[in-house]
């Protein structure tokens, strides 16, 4: 049993990673918060799905597609929508919250709302861990958490795109001194932000139903992970994933599936007023906190 | 040849901000009639409204009243994704009043104004030192996590909610009742904030720091804003609890929260009268909607959107200024 839970918990917390990893990205880099993040995550699944089923492409194809459709989606979305809004925080979150509500509506009235609204798993094959039933898909989330998590690490440190990334990051009048242009640096993050939004739905809806109120959900969850974290911090990712994670399952399992939710809001209560920069936040993010 | 647009105060605005105001019927009209328009077309519109436009008005009043109370803690720097979380607290306030001791709602909607406001208030005390969208955060989060809470513990009628709540005497009284708490609410706040009380709260939004500099205490004024538009949000909900005769989770809803800050974007945010004028547009627009069903809400959505990016100022303003002001096109100066 508690072998079980800790297998299941360690999953959940990719899972909390894998939601978080695109918002994180966008807001460190641009500063824009974008709360389309749930919306854009459901439209991925619903696109593969759409590509998959009505249009009858391959499952893979379909995937990519929908990721990539995203991620223009988020670019056109930072260039006529956030560009004008840039640097007015609550204008920003209005717009994009506007734009997300309008996709999972959307979604909603089009009657995308069932349990014939999923997606098929990548290997349908499940095997035992230490006594406790594992399928493939969650090994799937898994690697691809692990590879993603590398991945941005070796692509923010690495690749010169990246350190422009970081440069804008940093201090964005010193970047534009160096020739670095921050408004495509910020459409590229809200689109790269969007696109692992995309690749997380992809791959953690097969688990259960596309749905609309997962929009919402995702998006909770992810500020969830971010405010504990420390917005902007890679490393806090992981870490509050894991604790919301871990918190979650044993939540789940100890005292009743009605609470699971409340445990990660409570956590970001409980952050915000105990420690407002969050577990791995910089005093940069304290000041503009309190 | 290029052109710009001169802006020029019309000639009666000029002179009504004096003295001579007084001595020309005309002048104290154009003073006069933005603001005695809302008040009559509030108080007679439920004379000639039909029953279903009635409650239309009805719900008007109630949207006004929620954008007002998030458009008052916008100006002072405190913006809100949760004004569902005033409404459900007034409305549960109200709910267990009347449910469990059978108090009449022209006492529990009182208590419930007050008591909705004071839990509100206590329940936001810890994090008024939060700034921008992490105070937003933390509203829009609340209410979710109230919604949970009752769905977990079932409390108060759990899911199902507290029926069969004693209605109003007579649906006039219902009607006037909101009626006149939104005038009041609206041209009062005005006048506060057009007071000095209000120049700090504005203050307060500017630049904060420079308001602690001048040795304010500015989470006392927060604390005391907060707690009087969380009482709007609250005598809101306590009162539609009455109408409705129910009370339950859906008091939380996201509406409750989208809808009065659409309602404050699309009229002219930091103006309360704007707030208002918002309602007044949204509100029927969606009963004229409702054939759309679920669509209303994308519409919502995209008008948040076009309205933040292409008319930030909102309708209200732009209507002032097109009142106070005329425009023409003028040559550049070489």
């Amino acid at each position: 049993m508690i072998i079980g839970t800790i297998i299941y918990a360690v999953i959940n917390s990719f899972i909390l990673a894998l939601m978080a990893i695109g918002f994180n990205l966008t807001f460190g880099i641009s500063g824009v918060a974008n709360f389309a993040y749930g919306a854009l995550y459901v439209l991925a699944a619903y696109l593969s799905w759409i590509f998959l089923n009505l249009l009858g492409f391959p499952y893979i194809i379909s995937a990519v597609i929908s990721i990539i459709s995203v991620m223009v989606l988020g670019a056109l979305m930072y260039r006529f929508v956030l560009l004008r809004v840039r640097g007015q925080a609550i204008s920003e979150v209005i717009a994009t919250f506007g734009i997300g509500l309008a996709i999972l509506e959307l979604f909603r009235y089009l009657g995308f709302v069932g349990f014939e609204y999923t997606l098929p798993v990548f290997i349908d094959k499940s095997f035992f861990i230490a006594g406790t039933y594992v399928d493939m898909q969650r090994v799937l989330i898994v690697i691809v958490g692990l590879a993603l998590i590398f991945l941005l690490s070796l692509f923010t440190h690495h690749t010169s795109l990246g350190l422009a990334f970081r440069g804008i990051a940093q201090d964005e009048r010193t970047a534009l001194t160096f020739g670095m242009d921050s408004d495509w640096i910020a459409t590229l993050s809200v689109s790269f932000g969007a696109g692992l939004a995309a690749i997380a739905g992809t791959i953690i809806i097969p688990l259960g139903t596309i749905s609309v109120g997962e929009g919402y959900d995702v998006l909770i969850k992810a500020l969830a992970v971010c405010i504990i974290g420390g917005l902007g911090s890679t490393s806090g990712v992981i870490v509050a994933s894991i604790v919301i994670g871990f918190a979650e399952r044993f939540t789940d399992s100890y005292i009743g599936s009605h609470w699971t939710m409340t445990v990660s809001l409570a956590a970001i209560l409980i952050v915000l007023v105990a420690k407002p920069s969050g577990l791995f936040g910089k005093q940069k993010e304290l000041e503009e906190r309190v | 040849m290029k052109k710009r647009k001169e802006r020029i105060d019309r000639g009666i605005k000029v002179r009504s901000e004096d003295i001579f105001a007084l001595c020309s019927l005309r002048e104290m009209l154009y003073l006069s009639a933005p603001r005695l328009l809302p008040i009559l077309g509030f108080l007679v519109l439920p004379l000639i409204l039909g029953i279903y436009w009635q409650k239309v008005l009805l719900s008007v009043a109630v949207f006004a009243l929620l954008a007002i109370s998030w458009d008052i803690l916008a100006q002072s720097g405190m913006v809100s994704l949760g004004q569902a979380l005033f409404f459900g607290m007034g409305a549960y306030s109200a709910g267990i009043l009347n449910h469990y001791w059978g108090i009449s709602p022209f006492i529990s909607i009182p208590a419930a104004t007050i008591m909705g406001g004071f839990i509100c208030t206590v329940l936001l005390l810890p994090v008024l030192r939060l700034r921008g969208i992490y105070f937003a955060m933390v509203t829009l989060i609340i209410p979710l996590m109230l919604v949970r809470v009752i769905e977990a513990t079932k409390i108060f009628g759990g899911t199902e909610g507290l029926h069969g709540l004693t209605p109003f005497p007579s649906k006039w009284l219902d009607l006037y009742i909101v009626v006149a708490a939104l005038l009041v609410a609206l041209f009062g706040l005005r006048r506060m904030m057009n007071s000095d009380y209000g120049l700090v709260l504005k203050a307060i939004n500017d630049n904060d720091r420079s308001v602690m500099n001048a040795g304010i205490n500015i989470y006392w004024f927060k604390i005391q804003i907060l707690f009087i538009s969380s009482s709007i949000g609250a005598f809101a909900g306590a009162f539609m609890t009455h109408v409705y005769m129910f009370v339950g989770m859906p008091v939380f809803a996201l509406d409750y929260s989208i809808l009065p800050i659409a309602a404050a974007v699309v009229g002219g945010p930091g103006s309360l009268a704007g707030a208002t004028m918002g309602a007044v547009i949204l509100v029927p627009l969606s009963e004229v909607l409702r054939g759309i069903g679920g669509l209303r809400i994308v519409f919502y959505g995209l008008f948040l959107v076009v309205f933040v990016v292409g008319l930030p100022e909102g309708i209200f303003h732009y209507i002032q200024r097109k009142y106070n002001q005329f425009e023409r096109w003028v040559e550049v100066e070489k």
